[in-house]
């Protein structure tokens, strides 16, 4: 290729043109000199404009702005002042910002400070219960994003964590060991429960083909039913009981509490998962070869990768996740003895809480905790406002709705688009080489 | 009809891919467009066909500004346009595909097939195209089935038609008949545009060349210009079109075909016996037709297949019935046909590229932990080795132009200890500087003592690399000829004739 005349080593960006066979020309010299040594600062704003952070955040902003509306339609005294609108209209919005200010006021007094609090520890307390909330998410949310690195939609949530849960319950309150082993014991029986519950639909999915959404909700029910199953009979059930819940778990399996704080030993467990899942994905072998798979199956094919091993693989790490959220819920939440429904939705809001992440582990911790911040503030708000709580789970909606069509929100703030559009396979020969 | 281009430019973004081009095409003419891949004759044609809105000049026909909102306007205004990749429906008629999207109807809705039919065999007749209206589209050969695409512009009253890049799937024999045909079409005072970046091609069909370089319109040539003069107006310098290549040194026999048959999972044979023996230290080029079962016989001995039967062995050692993993460690390299689908992760950085056949342990992976320095080095060696043009290690491949992305896939498959080296289609869609560039690897990598295969669907291609040559029709080898095997021998070849003095 020595002394071909063209001056640069641009890559430039696919210029949005579609369709294949079409050739949007090569850069002019002109062009092409401005690009280059593009400025530091310049670059960071790009990214951040066309990026997927700010994506999230403005995601998040929209979906709470619809939920004021939300609350603000529903709300008595709005309601009662509109009749009157036209002859004072003062009072209408008003109540609106009365409502909605009051709502949200109470969001993040319940979920992340309590300014009215006496001492710094009380006025932090509504932050660390959130955390308590945000841990399973973020434990499960990384499962689901490994799946989704890897190219694969595990909705299986549910059924993993109620596996996964069940097994660290049972070894929680069947198997008397000594303390601390006791523990690990129990935690370690939640993430293989987990794994082997995933890991099923990852063997069909390499071997038959079998389509791993399908196969992961069927999972879902049957992981339910066998759960409640065995809580009706004496394997499960408290002994001497008619209800379908089991023992309480005993002492030596409950995840401690962090210096008396309301936040457990829990957190700390999946700030180690973020660390691994981080690890594994960019800086590990078999994170590379998993990425690979995501990305472009043929080619890790072509490359010696055995994407059916990858395809299990991928469903186990994911598995052994969301089953750590599972084992968190039956030994730190309700220890008194689980039922059926210890899932909590958590495996659905994981995967809204991977997509808010982007699939990204650090990603998935903020969205966790922000998820967590809902949760926990949104009780607050029903109960100090008489607002429905399910408003939470409307916002929570949205913020997928809106992650998930990025160019309805960069519509709405008039984004540029982004300078690399991911996913579409360009055949263009932009330029020549 | 007068075709008339004025003043088109049309911008993406950044790019201008066409700046201020003329171009007029006269009745009974005509009018070919060269220019490399990228040069933004595909562009400029889908501003003609209403696909793209100019952003400024205009289209005139016979001198009337014309306005185009979509191909449906262009069509109604004669224009007509013969795509490289066909728009037929595979399962209907030659009449069906004919009507498709003009349907006419009798009472009550019922599909004027008759007329249909009849318009077919008229145009056809006219012509000489000898297309039967009631044969199924998937029945019928490529160069048959890109004459129905003709009778369908015509049966539009096209009375200018676009060929995009028309010979790319045709063998000789075919590429010539359709010569005719566009001569027949140009008597009857049609005018035709003709969009191609093979010299031979133009030299012997145009009246008039229009050469495109950046998007602009770099000159005119006459259709007795040499090909260097050709190349040179196209790529903007002195071009070498003749490789130099050295007479073989021939080594053992080392790859080792034989009776080697892929059945599909219908029970389709995709390849049916074949056997060759590559030595090392010699290219043998595998030439035919697209879809005569090249791909499944790479794939195959890639480990890439199911229903491989027969053998395959590498300096003595069996190659079938190994995983990719196997094969790749047995010392095989492997550029495969479609890059951007099966070579390269396009969203992956040119780092991560460079180590994608080698994830599982070698000079980049240790104790199951990526060694991101070293991987970085030897990207950024790479990247000057190969004259990659790119910001750096971390641009993503995606954003690469296609020569920079198969150097890329060279730079990853020849840093390897390779025993064996097989390039499909290896210059596919590159420009002629790049082309240059593959070949001189190839070349290398042969006189290294490698025993090299190419599979190439493009004779000239063939010619320059090929110390044999092998041809492939429906899945089996005509014949294994010697390099300088005339042109026409080989076109009869790829349309499945084994000549007399030819023996397999």
């Amino acid at each position: 290729m020595s002394g071909t005349g063209e001056q640069t080593p641009v890559p430039v960006a696919d210029t949005g043109s579609e369709g294949q066979g079409l050739e949007p020309g090569q850069v002019p010299g002109a062009a092409v000199a401005a690009v280059p040594q593009e400025p530091g600062v310049q670059r960071f704003l790009r990214e951040l404009l066309t990026g997927n952070l700010l994506l999230s955040v403005l995601a998040v902003l929209v979906s709470l702005v619809v939920g004021a509306v939300l609350i603000a339609v529903t709300n008595p005294q709005v309601l009662a002042a509109s009749g009157y609108f036209f002859s004072r209209p003062g009072d209408t919005i008003a109540a609106i910002v009365s409502a909605v200010g009051g709502a949200y006021g109470s969001l993040f007094q319940g979920g992340v400070l309590d300014l009215t609090a006496s001492d710094p520890l009380s006025a932090l307390r509504p932050l660390l219960g959130s955390l308590g909330f945000a841990t399973p998410l973020i434990a499960a949310g990384l499962g689901i994003a490994v799946g989704f690195r890897t190219g694969l939609f595990n909705i299986g949530g549910q059924g993993q964590i109620l596996i996964g849960g069940a097994v660290a319950g049972w070894i929680g309150f069947a198997l008397p060991l000594p303390a601390g082993l006791h523990l690990i014991a129990a935690v370690l029986g939640g993430l293989l429960g987990g794994a082997l519950w995933a890991g099923i639909v990852g063997v069909l999915k390499a071997r038959t083909g079998a389509h791993e959404v399908i196969v992961t909700i069927m999972l879902n029910y049957v992981a339910f039913y066998l759960l409640d199953y065995l809580l009706h009979t004496p394997v499960l059930q408290a002994p001497g009981s008619s209800n379908p819940k089991s023992p309480a778990e005993l002492p030596t399996a409950v995840l401690p509490s962090l210096f008396g704080l309301p936040v457990n030993l829990g957190f700390l467990l999946a700030i180690v998962a973020v660390l691994a899942s981080s690890w594994l994905l960019s800086r590990s072998s078999l994170g590379f070869k998993l990425r690979a798979v995501g990305e472009n199956p043929a080619a890790a094919r072509t490359a010696g990768i055995d994407v059916r091993r990858m395809t299990i693989v991928a469903m186990v790490v994911s598995g052994l996740l969301v089953g750590l959220a599972g084992a968190y819920q039956v030994l730190g939440q309700s220890t008194g003895g689980f039922g059926n429904d210890f899932d909590a939705s958590i495996g659905f809001n994981a995967i809204t809480v991977a997509l808010l992440g982007r699939s990204r582990p650090w990603g998935v911790f903020w969205a966790g905790i922000l998820f967590g911040v809902f949760q926990n503030g949104g009780y607050t708000m029903q109960a100090a406002n008489g607002i429905d709580i399910n408003i939470v789970s409307v916002v929570q909606s949205l913020i997928v709705l809106f992650i998930a069509a990025p160019p309805l929100v960069r519509t709405i703030f008039r984004l540029p688009a982004p300078g690399r559009p991911r996913r579409r396979r360009s055949k263009n020969e932009v330029r020549s080489a | 009809m007068k075709l008339e281009l004025r003043g088109i430019t049309k911008r993406f973004g950044a790019l201008t891919a066409n700046d201020r081009i003329d171009l007029v095409v006269e009745p009974g003419e005509i009018h070919c467009l060269l220019g490399e891949n990228g040069a933004g004759k595909s562009t400029l044609m889908n501003v003609l066909y209403g696909l793209y809105q100019a952003d400024e000049g205009e289209i005139l026909l016979d001198d009337a500004v014309q306005r185009f909102s979509g191909p449906g306007d262009a069509m109604r205004a004669g224009i007509g346009m013969v795509h490289q990749h066909f728009m037929l429906v595979p399962v209907f008629t030659v009449a069906e595909n004919v009507m498709l999207g003009h349907e006419s109807t009798r009472l009550g809705g019922r599909l004027d097939l008759a007329a249909a039919r009849a318009r077919v065999t008229e145009i056809s007749d006219r012509f000489g195209f000898d297309v039967d209206p009631d044969a199924r589209i998937e029945d019928l050969p490529v160069g048959v089935q890109q004459r129905v695409e003709i009778i369908k512009a015509l049966s539009r009253s096209a009375q200018v038609l676009v060929f995009d890049e028309p010979t790319a799937v045709l063998t000789p024999q075919e590429t010539d008949e359709l010569m005719a045909i566009m001569r027949q079409l140009k008597e009857t005072g049609t005018a035709i545009v003709f969009i191609t970046h093979k010299l031979r091609e133009v030299r012997e069909v145009a009246d008039r060349i229009t050469v495109i370089r950046l998007g602009k319109v770099v000159g005119e040539a006459e259709p007795t210009a040499t090909n260097a003069e050709l190349a040179s107006l196209m790529v903007g310098r002195e071009v070498e079109l003749a490789v130099e290549k050295a007479p073989p040194r021939l080594g053992d026999d080392a790859l080792v075909v034989e009776d080697l048959r892929v059945v599909d999972p219908n029970g389709i044979t995709l390849v049916d016996g074949v056997s060759f023996t590559v030595r090392a230290g010699e290219v043998l080029a595998i030439a035919g037709v697209q879809g005569n079962g090249q791909t499944e016989l790479t794939e195959a001995i890639f480990g890439l297949q199911t229903g491989v039967s027969g053998r395959i062995a590498l300096d003595g050692k069996p190659l079938t019935g190994r995983s990719v993993r196997q094969v790749l460690d047995a010392g095989a390299g492997f550029v495969p046909e479609d890059r951007q689908h099966d070579g390269l992760v396009p969203e992956f950085t040119i780092a991560e590229n460079l180590m994608l056949d080698r994830a599982d342990g070698g000079p980049f992976v240790r104790f199951g932990a990526l060694r991101l320095d070293d991987l970085h080095a030897f990207a950024a060696e790479k990247l000057k080795e190969f004259d990659v043009r790119a910001q750096g290690i971390h641009t993503a491949v995606g954003r690469l132009s296609g020569g920079n992305q198969q150097k890329v896939v060279l730079a990853r498959e020849l840093s390897r200890e390779l025993r064996l080296f097989v390039a499909a289609q290896p210059t596919r869609g590159l420009d002629v500087g790049a082309i240059e560039f593959v070949y001189d690897r190839v070349l290398a990598t042969r006189d290294a003592g490698i025993p090299v295969i190419v599979i190439s669907t493009e004779l000239d291609e063939v010619y320059a690399l090929a110390d044999r040559i092998a041809v492939m029709y429906r899945g089996r080898i005509v014949g294994i000829v010697p390099a300088d095997t005339p042109r026409d021998v080989l076109g009869l070849m790829m349309a499945g004739e084994a000549p007399a003095a030819v023996a397999a």
